[in-house]
């Protein structure tokens, strides 16, 4: 097997035919057992519907169905023979933006499906700058329902141009249009006869060739420890004085013998090995769950960083950073006191201020907002208790992505992408 | 990194295989550093088996730092105990049985009657005592979210309240792979470190590691009646009528769970090679085929994960 995977996120309504869109790629490459089509087919014709509402097959919560509504993201798979996909399928509604965020985090390419009858709507403006603000590498607009405008490039290239024209406002860095009845089936798998005027590829197409090695970044050499291997056993001299840093890594590329700094020490020492179960590897890269040996005895526990002595993260405690608020119990306000996880390491922090609350259908900066409630998005300024080594989110999802946490209800109340750090 | 990485298509990039892998680990470990107590829910099934491979990667050279449990119904098959035993010994870790016999014996739960008596739902009572008496703060499990529709839904760290309950409409957001561990006395999470794995992902994994399995998942002659489409191994422990008449048949099983609601398959696949083979051309799900529990009703597996089920 030498697949690799494809994450991405749905994003649309119902009456957009999503549903329709993921039923028919799961269908199409075979996908959908028989057993589980048997039970959505029961299950339409006990509701009366007339026909086979693959929307079931999605929606696995007992008041998803009873309510005919997605609430929440609902993972899928599926594999051609050149990749395998995660689909995450997040709701459309304005109320279900936090859902959108959660599955976009971890996209690496997100569909946002279009209405060709309707044009954009408000709702693909706020899909659009959810992606963006999240930093999905990849943004697919699928105009959909294209049987319903007798397949008119006409009508195609009105949306395209004016979705375009709003794109230039954000930070998008690859733009794929594709028209597309998810309903008959035209430009998803294969190529359409009922458009020939469009020459690029299918919906599937895209998504199996679509180049997404080099959106990871190879630059920034970036280890956050996570766990420190020490194994006791005294029957092994060998073992006795191992000290073995396991992680994951966040960026770049780390090999044996590279001088590497720790933070928030500022040490530096090389790398002596890099250890994995099935023996030592010569270069380490992301998402590799590795353990490093390094080469002088330094106190690091887990929380800390280890990078180049050129190339490190910012130490501070100081942020600035877009949150998206998650939670209706309480509201993100000044001098909110939370706990904030980043990476391996927690802190807690104060809410300084609140620059301006966003509006995520005009973009539209209110900077006389006080508070951010469920959904909302705002940019906010941080102190935290302890020093955290964080990248601007626009470098490294994962050095610059973090949560924040109740610490009363333990509820995980925020999302937040470092903007910057002063 | 295994053999599959030596295929890869490119530099710097990893197969999916290792990919899966590394977020296991990943998972794993971060489950170790910030949990007191952990506990690995170990059935000796395919699932866990690879479960336990995970662990044994992501601390080696080291021990693994936490017990593993298995919810015993008694109603087991003898190969699979068997081999659970040789499997966590040869690992090094201490197993914790769970055992609903000792609650129908302690007067705890009732032994359910009938043709359909399962004691499937029992394992939820044996399971949350268990962590209740041993104090367990997280459980890793080896659900996958292409198992089930519910299970779909459910996120990586599971929170459970006090009573061990999932309530699917208050989950915890679940972003980048920054999780939330933080939870009072009382409550736990359930882990599950290969939600995004498929059925054809773990088998392949086995294979990749040359993991040893129980006999009962290759072909082998069995008697066996059929009920409600499902092969059941005719076994003094279920109450067959008079209309469900035994035969012998050439089977395997795709899962491993109690015996009284795990199905076989026809199948003649004796190595791991033909295994993989079948389940590439299967058109039906594993629990679809083979488990007479998630019959129950459309939501039978959401309603059994509120009550705090695997």
């Amino acid at each position: 097997m030498s697949n690799d995977i494809l994450r991405f996120a749905t994003a649309g309504s119902v009456d957009d035919g999503k549903s329709t869109l993921i039923g028919r790629l799961l269908f199409d490459s075979k996908s959908i057992f028989e057993d589980q089509l048997d039970a959505v087919e029961r299950t339409s014709v006990a509701r009366g519907e007339e026909q086979t509402n693959l929307a079931l097959l999605t929606d696995g919560l007992r008041a998803e169905r009873e309510q005919g509504i997605t609430i929440d993201v609902a993972y899928r798979y599926f594999a051609t023979p050149n990749r395998t996909f995660i689909i995450a399928d997040t709701p459309g509604h304005i109320q279900y933006t936090r859902n959108m965020v959660t599955g976009a985090s971890t996209s690496d390419l997100a569909i946002i499906l279009v209405d060709a009858r309707k044009g954009l709507q408000e709702q693909s403006r706020r899909h659009a700058f959810l992606t963006t603000l999240l930093q999905v590498p990849h943004l697919v607009l699928a105009i959909n329902k294209m049987d319903l405008v007798d397949y008119s490039q006409e009508r195609f290239d009105e949306i395209k141009a004016e979705f375009t024209d709003f794109a230039s406002k954000l930070d998008t860095r690859d733009l794929t249009f594709v028209p597309i009845s998810a309903l008959h089936g035209d430009n998803v798998v294969s190529r359409s006869e009922n458009m020939p005027w469009y020459t690029g590829p299918s919906l599937l197409h895209h998504l199996e060739n679509v180049h997404i090695a080099s959106d990871r970044n190879l630059i920034d050499a970036r280890f956050p420890v996570q766990y420190v291997i020490r194994p006791h056993k005294s029957a092994d001299p060998e073992l006795h004085d191992y000290r073995g840093y396991a992680g994951q890594l966040a960026g770049g590329v780390l090999k044996p013998g590279d001088e590497v700094t720790h933070l928030p020490s500022g040490l530096n020492t090389r790398i002596a090995r890099i250890v994995t179960a099935d023996g030592d590897v010569a270069e380490a890269y992301s998402p590799m769950s590795v353990t490093l040996l390094l080469e002088d005895d330094i106190d690091i526990s887990r929380g800390d960083m280890i990078c180049r002595p050129h190339n490190a993260p910012e130490v501070t405690q100081d942020l600035e950073a877009m949150v998206c608020w998650m939670t209706d119990a309480r509201k993100l306000t000044p001098r909110s006191k939370l706990l904030l996880k980043h990476t391996t390491r927690s802190a807690k922090v104060m809410v300084r201020d609140l620059r301006y609350r966003l509006d995520v259908n005009t973009l539209h900066r209110d900077e006389r907002a006080e508070h951010l409630e469920l959904n909302e998005i705002g940019r906010v300024r941080l102190r935290s208790t302890q020093p955290l080594f964080v990248d601007e989110y626009t470098k490294n999802r994962q050095t610059g992505g973090f949560i924040l946490i109740d610490e009363s209800t333990n509820a995980t109340v925020g999302a937040g992408m470092v903007v910057r750090t002063d | 990194m295994g053999q599959a990485s030596q295929q890869a298509p490119g530099r710097y990039q990893l197969s999916q295989l290792d990919v899966l892998e590394a977020e296991a680990i990943f998972i794993m470990r971060e489950v170790a550093a910030e949990f007191e107590r952990p506990v690995l829910l170990f059935s000796g099934g395919k699932d866990s088996l690879v479960m336990l491979r995970l662990a044994e990667k992501a601390f080696w050279p080291g021990a693994i730092p936490f017990p593993v449990m298995h919810v015993d119904t008694g109603h087991n098959f003898p190969e699979v105990i068997e081999f659970r035993d040789r499997r966590v010994a040869e690992a090094g870790v201490r197993l914790v049985v769970a055992s609903v016999q000792e609650q129908i014996d302690a007067g705890k739960v009732t032994e359910p009657t009938g043709r359909w008596a399962s004691r499937n739902r029992l394992q939820t009572g044996a399971l949350l005592e268990a962590i209740e008496e041993h104090g367990f703060d997280a459980a890793f499990g080896g659900a996958r979210r292409d198992e089930e529709k519910a299970r779909a839904k459910e996120r990586v760290f599971s929170f459970r309240d006090e009573f061990g309950q999932w309530d699917p409409k208050n989950q915890r957001p679940e972003l980048w792979s920054v999780f939330n561990t933080r939870i009072d006395r009382g409550e736990h999470i359930r882990v599950f470190p290969i939600s995004n794995w498929t059925e054809l992902d773990v088998w392949d994994y086995i294979r990749r590691e040359r993991l040893e399995l129980p006999s009962i998942y290759f072909s082998h002659e069995r008697e066996v009646f059929e009920r409600d489409g499902i092969l059941l191994a005719n076994s003094p422990i279920i109450n067959r009528d008079e209309t469900e008449v035994p035969f012998t048949e050439t089977v395997r099983y795709r899962t491993v769970g109690d015996l009284t609601c795990t199905g076989a398959v026809k199948s003649t696949a004796v190595e791991i090679d033909d295994i993989i083979t079948e389940i590439a051309a299967t058109r039906v799900t594993e629990r679809g085929q083979t488990r007479a529990d998630d019959r129950a009703s459309e939501a039978a597996m959401e309603d059994r994960k509120r009550e705090g089920y695997f």
